[in-house]
């Protein structure tokens, strides 16, 4: 529109605002990542600016893989999000099906059920959980954390993938079925395929919320080899008497990574899953 | 049971069934036939995901309930005491406390992270180069596992340590380190502004979206009526995201209410309990000091509030 | 003074060129119509007259400024978009006191322009109404009366009708001619109908990839079209186009189209002279091609066979698809024809109606009169 692109009033109504928010936003993080290639002595030296790094060095991240259950606790934490991620997109990949195109008894119910178990909390969850778990004998075991994390991502999973599902032309099922195929055949060929963006929203989300999970981990998980990433940062790396930051920002740099870099590949799907919440169609 | 099933059948011709195949035939069509039925194959199919929802999502809530009205300790399983518990906890300071913060923390920052995400959702509608690597950069806070995030706030407001205090000493503005986390009357500032920052991203994306919905046909009608950026703002950008704005505010009280991660962190509630909110309260009695009843009962007590706010947004959602 | 000028105004997006050296005058209360394809840059000249987008190159007047820095909001205009825009949270009433509102007009004269401008549009009575709640026509007379209370200089539609069904189309047709003889204003209208172009406007300009092809009055420019595009594209059945050549045999120009030859009226003929032998589109409208037996007796003298393909009996007259040889034509002709599908009828064509284009591109018309 004319008038609107003069370059001094870009610069005042985008640009500016644009660095303030890019700097506030990503400050912690930048200062985790110096902090984990400092040496952990620098950071004692008051004349030396903590901005930015004076002597570069990998000591903090060796000493995570060397002297810390670190190795563990990322392969405890991949194994349980992947187990969980495919147990959840199973079971919402089916219950979505379900309230997209079938007409059964309890679909209402089962609709607002969803919805309600989405907004349950696991803060309102943990304790009588906690005890459904040791009853079980599934305490610290990958286990615990397997089959309850589902509970915090079918709700959301079911709801997006509902929804994409029902962006799928009814039309092409029909004629798939007049062409021979049962029910679960439609959905297993023609709906999946035909949802691969949807799924793998739903998959970044379901993996991305199990990877981060703090509260059942920190819980049901009590023996350093078993921890997850966050709960073994938070419980073992803080201690009351050395100096600790330098590996602890490096695990807290590393533990983060592989979400961002994830991330990065799949931005649109992340994006697309989390405004599919807000925005209505 | 065979009477659900039959209501809203497939008429369907098969002239061999009448002939009395074996057991096995009639029983595999049978099987197949509940697969493909609508009222069955959904039944069917909602069956492992209800079943987990079930047993570790539903059973524990009224086993909560149940909890709480018992004196349980961990280990051993109480008596029932009615609703003691929840008396008990009207009396408790710390929880008056706890219940302060806990709105003081929701109702700080969920404005705050609306206006800032509807700051920079509206820098980001505007086409500029590097547009992909900046939303990617913005939406770091967000997808960055909290509790690591929460452990670079955490040195972040380090008495020792922290870089605010570092910079605002070279600046000659303060003459001693300031304590953010230890300090009763910062901390819960503190802590709202690590959830005010991990929190805009959320709001700047959805609002973003919302934004981008609006055709811009309605813009150029109102520029040709006359109205500048100003007047387009408020008569056309604002009744256009009302919606999206509202629903993701409810889901971000609702969220913050019941936060763990990001106080447990920083402050496990500290100092002095200024910052305990339900869900740190309750794992302390719950767990650390093993009173599960009352624990259940700390918890409990979000429940009403979440209610309401559930309700609200499903009506909202409706409506829309 | 409300007369709008374009002048040599071209507009680049990324390296397509969507106008290219326009150059229009619009005088005073003419209603001028843009039409064109789509994608031949119609829109894109409206909106930069509207101010929503800058041109590249070129100077736009409105009442003889140059309004090429001013924002939409200060050339005095208003727009009809095609979607309508209406704004979605406010009621028809609010709607159209919008633009007056943020231009500080006291209430009184508000009110009254809304009623005024309602009143003519038969819309009083939907005015506490959302538009969610009115069909697509009353939406589409929301927004013309949007416009109207403004009492701009210059009224900017942006193909308006599109949206609508086809009888309402007709009717909106009628309405919005009778609108511009009643508020007398400079209207520049865009549209991809030609019928809507050639009953509504004053002023045609017929566009094609971002070039004017030709400006005038609509009878002028579809009965002496400036090349076979304007010809093709105005006109309804679309006119007939056979290649041919010129040939002369005895003194006398002949159009030979191989199956058929048709000779040139003598007052034409002269201006054909100079190019004998040579290869022509011979165009011809389907209205003037007559079934032989009810063809008036002038034309009994140039007649043509040819077999019939399709019959589209329309009541007032019938649509014939033809094949001659390697031609194929279509004829309107009179409803009494009896002839069937697969037989052979014999055509009087109306030569004096004929066009001649030259065979290479930009296939002019060969002028014979103006």
């Amino acid at each position: 529109m004319v008038g609107s692109r003069t370059l001094g009033r870009q610069i005042l109504n985008i640009y500016l605002p644009l660095t303030l928010f890019v700097v506030f936003l990503l400050f912690p993080l930048y200062w985790m990542s110096i902090v984990s290639f400092k040496p952990t002595n620098d950071l004692f030296e008051m004349k030396f600016n903590p901005f930015w790094i004076q002597r570069f060095t990998l000591e903090n991240y060796l000493y995570l893989f060397q002297n810390t259950d670190f190795p563990e606790w990322v392969k405890n934490t991949l194994i349980i999000s992947l187990l969980s991620t495919a147990i959840s997109l199973l079971c919402s990949i089916l219950i979505g099906y379900a309230l997209a195109r079938l007409r059964f008894p309890g679909s209402n119910f089962l609709g607002v059920g969803i919805f309600l178990a989405y907004l349950v909390p696991p803060t309102l969850l943990f304790l009588p959980l906690a005890q459904v778990i040791a009853k079980l004998n599934l305490y610290n075991t990958y286990w615990a954390l397997i089959l309850t994390y589902p509970t915090q991502l079918i709700p959301f999973a079911s709801w997006l993938l509902m929804g994409y599902f029902r962006t799928i032309p009814k039309e092409i099922e029909e004629c798939a079925m007049a062409d021979g195929c049962t029910r679960v055949e439609t959905l297993v060929k023609i709906i999946l395929p035909l949802s691969t963006p949807g799924l793998i929203s739903a998959g970044i989300f379901c993996f991305t919320l199990c990877w981060n999970e703090f509260l059942y981990a920190l819980i049901f998980m009590s023996s350093g080899p078993m921890k997850t990433i966050p709960v073994g940062t938070v419980s073992d790396l803080i201690k009351a008497d050395t100096l600790f930051w330098g590996s602890l920002m490096a695990s807290a740099v590393l533990g983060s990574f592989p979400i961002a870099f994830l991330y990065s590949f799949f931005v649109k799907y992340y994006v697309s899953g989390l405004t599919a919440g807000a925005v209505k169609r | 049971m065979a009477a659900l099933f039959l209501k809203n059948e497939m008429i369907e011709t098969d002239p061999a069934s009448s002939s009395g195949g074996t057991f096995n035939r009639r029983g595999r069509r049978y099987l197949s036939r509940l697969f493909e039925r609508e009222s069955s194959l959904g039944v069917i199919l909602m069956l492992p995901g209800a079943f987990l929802l079930m047993l570790f999502m539903a059973y524990p809530f009224f086993l909560g309930i149940w909890l709480s009205l018992t004196d349980s300790m961990i280990g051993r399983l109480g008596h029932f005491i009615g609703l003691r518990n929840f008396v008990d906890l009207l009396h408790d300071s710390i929880f008056h406390q706890t219940v302060r913060n806990t709105f003081v923390y929701a109702m700080v920052t969920v404005p705050f992270k609306a206006m800032l995400g509807l700051g920079l959702a509206l820098i980001l509608t505007n086409r500029m180069r590097f547009s992909n690597p900046i939303r990617a950069a913005v939406m770091m806070p967000w997808i960055v596992p909290t509790a690591l995030s929460a452990l670079g706030w955490y040195m972040i407001f380090d008495p020792v340590f922290s870089p605010i205090s570092w910079l605002l000493k070279s600046l000659g503005l303060i003459t001693k380190n300031v304590n953010f986390l230890g300090d009763p009357k910062l901390a819960i500032a503190s802590v709202c502004l690590a959830n005010i920052w991990r929190g805009i991203p959320f709001f700047g994306i959805t609002i973003l979206a919302g934004l981008q919905a609006v055709p811009h046909e309605l813009h150029e009608a109102a520029a040709i009526d006359g109205a500048n950026a100003w007047h387009r703002f408020l008569h056309i950008t604002i009744p256009a995201i009302r919606g999206v704005v509202l629903i993701a505010a409810l889901l971000s009280i609702i969220w913050t209410f019941a936060d763990f991660q990001l106080i447990y962190i920083l402050t496990k509630g500290g100092p002095a309990n200024m910052t305990h909110i339900f869900g740190t309260y309750a794992y302390q009695i719950g767990l650390a000091a093993t009173d599960i009843g009352q624990g259940a009962a700390i918890a409990l007590y979000m429940f009403p509030i979440l209610s309401v706010f559930a309700i609200l947004l499903l009506k909202y959602l409706r409506r829309e | 003074m409300a007369r709008v000028i374009l002048e040599n105004v071209s507009k680049i997006f990324g390296n397509v060129e969507a106008v290219k050296n326009f150059d229009l005058t619009v005088e005073d209360k003419e209603f001028t119509i843009l039409v064109g394809p789509s994608g031949c840059g119609k829109s894109t000249a409206l909106r930069m007259i509207a101010g929503l987008e800058e041109p590249t190159q070129g100077m736009i007047y409105i009442g003889d400024h140059a309004v090429n820095d001013l924002p939409p909001k200060d050339r005095d205009i208003a727009m009809v978009f095609q979607e309508y825009a209406l704004y979605p949270h406010m009621s028809v009433y609010r709607n159209m006191a919008f633009g007056l509102k943020l231009r500080k007009f006291p209430k009184d004269e508000i009110d009254q322009r809304v009623k005024w401008a309602s009143e003519i549009l038969g819309i009083q009575n939907l005015l506490d109404r959302k538009p969610r709640q009115l069909s697509g026509g009353q939406r589409q007379r929301v927004a013309v009366g949007r416009a109207i209370v403004r009492k701009p200089a210059v009224f900017l539609f942006d193909e308006p009708l599109s949206n609508l069904d086809a009888k309402l189309r007709v009717q909106m047709r009628a309405e919005l001619s009778k609108l511009h003889d009643r508020l007398q204003t400079t209207i520049i209208y865009v549209t991809h109908d030609q019928v809507e172009a050639m009953t509504m406007g004053t002023k045609i300009v017929v566009m094609k990839d971002g070039v004017i092809q030709q400006i005038g009055a609509p009878l002028e420019v579809y009965n002496h079209p400036v090349n076979m595009f304007v010809a093709g594209f105005i006109g309804s059945p679309v006119i007939n186009f056979f290649p041919s050549r010129l040939v002369s045999n005895k003194d006398r120009l002949f159009i030979d189209a191989g199956t058929f030859q048709l000779p040139i009226p003598e007052k034409k003929a002269s201006y054909f002279k100079s190019m004998p032998d040579s290869e022509v589109i011979f165009g011809i409208r389907p209205n003037d091609i007559y079934d032989l037996q009810y063809a008036p007796e002038r034309l009994k003298e140039n007649v043509i066979k040819a077999v019939v393909d399709v019959i589209e009996p329309l009541g007032s007259e019938i649509h014939l698809n033809l094949t001659s040889g390697r031609h194929s034509f279509v004829a309107a002709v009179d409803a009494q024809t009896s002839v069937r599908v697969h037989q052979e009828i014999e055509l009087a064509l109306d030569l004096e109606k004929m066009h001649l284009f030259e065979k290479d591109e930009p296939n002019l018309r060969i002028k014979t009169a103006f």
